[in-house]
């Protein structure tokens, strides 16, 4: 066997250039729900000399364990999906022409005029749309129609492609002074967290890391991966829609806004698919205190993680959500900011460093 | 040889809205100096090329006119550290969510077109398209700084990246109508090589999109006797399939109807047919979209040719052309000009 890495155990992990470097190409990566396979191999290269165990599922979650050391470790899951929403090639037409299918929740306004990055080849492609030379005052009140929108890969692409083929956006990933602008912030960002998380894991605990496969289509990667791995407690890490923009009427304050950028990770209270154990709340509320890190409280509402499965596995695993807020998720290009994502790495790294057997002992209390 | 990919590329990456065409112009300007025996600057900012006839004094006049400028949006505000926009030229409103842009601001700044969700706009109208005077466009920079970098009027481009696709189509954004600024480039280059007899006198012009300034001004300082106007023409597709469109990469678009001369457009023909270069005949009824709109009726009247290249997507930033079509409306257009003769606007009548 490989020796470990041990050099960075233990240690607060940062954001630096190469966080950001293994950031960009995570979300360069094509991984449309069901296909997995470029962000599985880019995490099992990083991780492989740091898990202690490493295997892939029968569903493509890549599970990795760093044990801990000493008596009564906590058995901690933390689960980031690796996959992205996008399209299947469903069928093809004539002159280079496909058609597609959304795969996870896509706005269809986001559609037309877009670059898409088709197959494992990545082969360039475009969803174009009528000029609107040719449309009519009234159609321009209507949505253009996925089922009239193609992907147009040239009058040369024969059987390159091929109906069940994934695509993906083709947004490349860049920095914009505080922020970062890409596709599959949600959830490479998580993705990028979890490996940070494992190169610097605290050594009280268990850490049990699930690169969850199928969230965007139904949490589906995140149920197995919670049977087998099994935890004491579990905590989804995920990125979360900030609609912090102005509201049309100035005079109108925008109260929904969700998350707010620049505020600090979000955690959360509740959405549609988990009410979380408050006691790992607070856990989270009071280290962000103690610890002087930024942290907001998601709005509860809507929308749903990884823990929706996972909480409900087994006999219940107690669980939460953290997330990094991000403008414009499910679109071609989502922007985060630097800081943010920094600071859900702190945060969650003391959080771990935190935790004790008395954490979750008795019952579950509000 | 011109590398028609890395020339037109050069030209993608550039700047120019409507009324602000320095960035491209200086572009083009590079690219014909070495194919040109002067370059000039119209007073509303189109280029001038002329390269020299060698037929006796006086020369007669040829026009070409390729419209350099690009569709976009412009700042009309700034609210909470985003910016409120219009366009520049026609966009279709529904293309917008999503979009890459570059807001050239007092620095140049990569950003999104983006739509806010519906609860934060006036009741009904976050549920359809979302309407240009609803959607911002996001730099990812905090409300101070943009407060300082931005202001109001400054233009916002397209940054699309061009991409190759397969069978020599590219995609990308102003294709409309750098491409034809290509395809008169490649013109120039065939005729060093060819003698012409009269002056010819290449054309990137200005605010096209807009005003058709440019095609209304350069024809007047040039006064040329014939002008060839190349622009875009609709390629089938996805959304394109009547009459209006032409096959995709099968050959260029010859503008048939009452912007064009129809002499003119018979020598076209006949050039084609000679020179076995595919083309299709571009209906246009009534007015054709083109600056021959405007050049027709500048001073006392000029005879116009439409000269098409075959492009999908119009006005997306994913316009798609085929590279074929625009080496074909070079070499058309280059054969037409190297053989008129001294007086071949005898032939340039309205008989039937």
């Amino acid at each position: 066997m490989t020796k470990k890495l041990e050099i960075s155990a233990g240690q607060v992990p940062e954001v630096g250039a190469s966080q950001i470097a293994l950031l960009e190409k995570l979300c360069n990566a094509v991984a449309v729900s069901g296909d997995e396979h470029e962000v599985r191999q880019i995490v099992l290269e990083e991780i492989k000399l740091i898990a202690d165990e490493v295997r892939v599922d029968a569903l493509g979650n890549v599970l990795a364990t760093r044990f801990g050391r000493g008596e009564n470790r906590v058995r901690v899951m933390l689960a980031a999906h690796m996959d992205e929403i996008g399209f299947m090639i469903v069928k093809k037409h004539d002159e280079g022409l496909f058609e597609f299918e959304r795969v996870g929740g896509v706005d269809e306004r986001q559609l037309p005029g877009k670059s898409v990055m088709v197959g494992r080849e990545h082969r360039p492609g475009v969803i174009g749309a009528k000029p609107i030379h040719m449309t009519t005052a009234d159609e321009r009140k209507k949505k253009i129609e996925v089922s009239s929108l193609r992907i147009d890969l040239g009058p040369e692409i024969g059987d390159q492609v091929k109906p069940g083929d994934r695509a993906g956006f083709a947004t490349r990933f860049e920095v914009l002074g505080p922020s970062l602008r890409a596709k599959a912030l949600d959830d490479r960002l998580g993705v990028a967290t979890l490996i940070e998380l494992l190169k610097h894991a605290p050594d009280q605990i268990d850490l049990l890391a699930a690169f969850t496969v199928q969230e965007e289509v139904g949490l589906r990667g995140a149920r197995v991966a919670a049977y087998a791995l099994d935890p004491d407690m579990a905590v989804a890490v995920d990125a979360t829609p900030a609609y912090d923009l102005p509201h049309w009427d100035e005079d109108d304050e925008n109260d929904r806004f969700n998350t707010r950028l620049d505020a600090g990770p979000a955690v959360y209270v509740m959405d549609s698919a988990t009410i979380p154990d408050r006691r790992l709340v607070n856990w989270l509320v009071e280290t962000a205190a103690q610890e002087g890190i930024p942290c907001q409280l998601r709005q509860p509402g809507g929308g749903g993680t990884d823990a929706g499965a996972i909480h409900k596995t087994r006999a219940g695993i107690p669980s939460v959500s953290v997330s990094v807020p991000i403008r414009y998720a499910h679109t071609a290009a989502s922007i985060a900011r630097l800081d943010d994502w920094a600071n859900s790495l702190r945060l969650l790294h003391s959080a771990l460093s935190r935790v004790t057997p008395g954490l979750l002992a008795g019952e579950r209390r509000d | 040889m011109i590398d028609l990919l890395a020339h037109l590329k050069t030209m993608l990456s550039a700047a120019g809205l409507s009324g602000f065409e320095s960035p491209i112009r200086e572009i083009v300007h590079e690219a014909w100096e070495p194919l040109t025996d002067a370059l000039m600057v119209s007073k509303i900012g189109s280029l001038h090329g002329l390269k020299t006839g060698q037929g006796p004094e006086p020369r007669r006049r040829v026009l070409i006119s390729a419209h350099m400028d690009a569709i976009g949006l412009m700042v009309t505000g700034i609210q909470g550290g985003l910016l409120r926009v219009t366009q520049v030229g026609g966009i279709d409103h529904r293309i917008l969510p999503g979009q890459l842009v570059t807001v050239h601001g007092r620095e140049t700044l990569p950003g999104m077109v983006v739509q806010p969700p519906a609860h934060l706009l006036p009741q009904e109208a976050g549920d359809g398209p979302v309407a240009l005077p609803y959607l911002l466009v996001d730099v990812g920079l905090h409300p101070e700084s943009v407060e300082e970098k931005v202001r109001v009027g400054d233009t916002i481009s397209f940054s699309q990246e061009p991409l190759e696709l397969t069978g020599e189509a590219l995609a990308g954004h102003t294709l409309d109508n750098r491409v034809s600024v290509a395809a008169t480039t490649l013109c120039l280059d065939e005729l060093n090589n060819r003698a012409h007899d009269w002056d010819v006198w290449a054309v990137a012009s200005a605010q096209e999109e807009a005003t058709l300034g440019g095609a209304f001004t350069s024809p007047f300082d040039i006064r040329p006797d014939i002008a060839i106007v190349i622009d875009v023409c609709f390629a089938k597709g996805p959304g394109s399939s009547d009459w209006r469109s032409l096959p995709f990469g099968e050959g260029v678009g010859l503008g048939y109807g009452p912007n064009i001369h129809p002499a003119l457009y018979r020598l076209f023909e006949e050039k084609a047919k000679a020179f076995e270069i595919p083309y299709h005949r571009d209906l246009m009824p009534k007015m054709s979209g083109t600056d021959a709109m405007a050049i027709q009726v500048v001073a006392e009247g000029i005879p116009c040719m439409v000269v098409g290249i075959p492009l999908r997507y119009m006005h997306t930033p994913v316009e798609t052309v085929s590279l074929k079509d625009i080496r074909r409306a070079g070499r058309l257009m280059a054969a037409v000009i190297a053989d008129l003769t001294p007086d071949a606007l005898d032939q340039i009548q309205w008989e039937e």
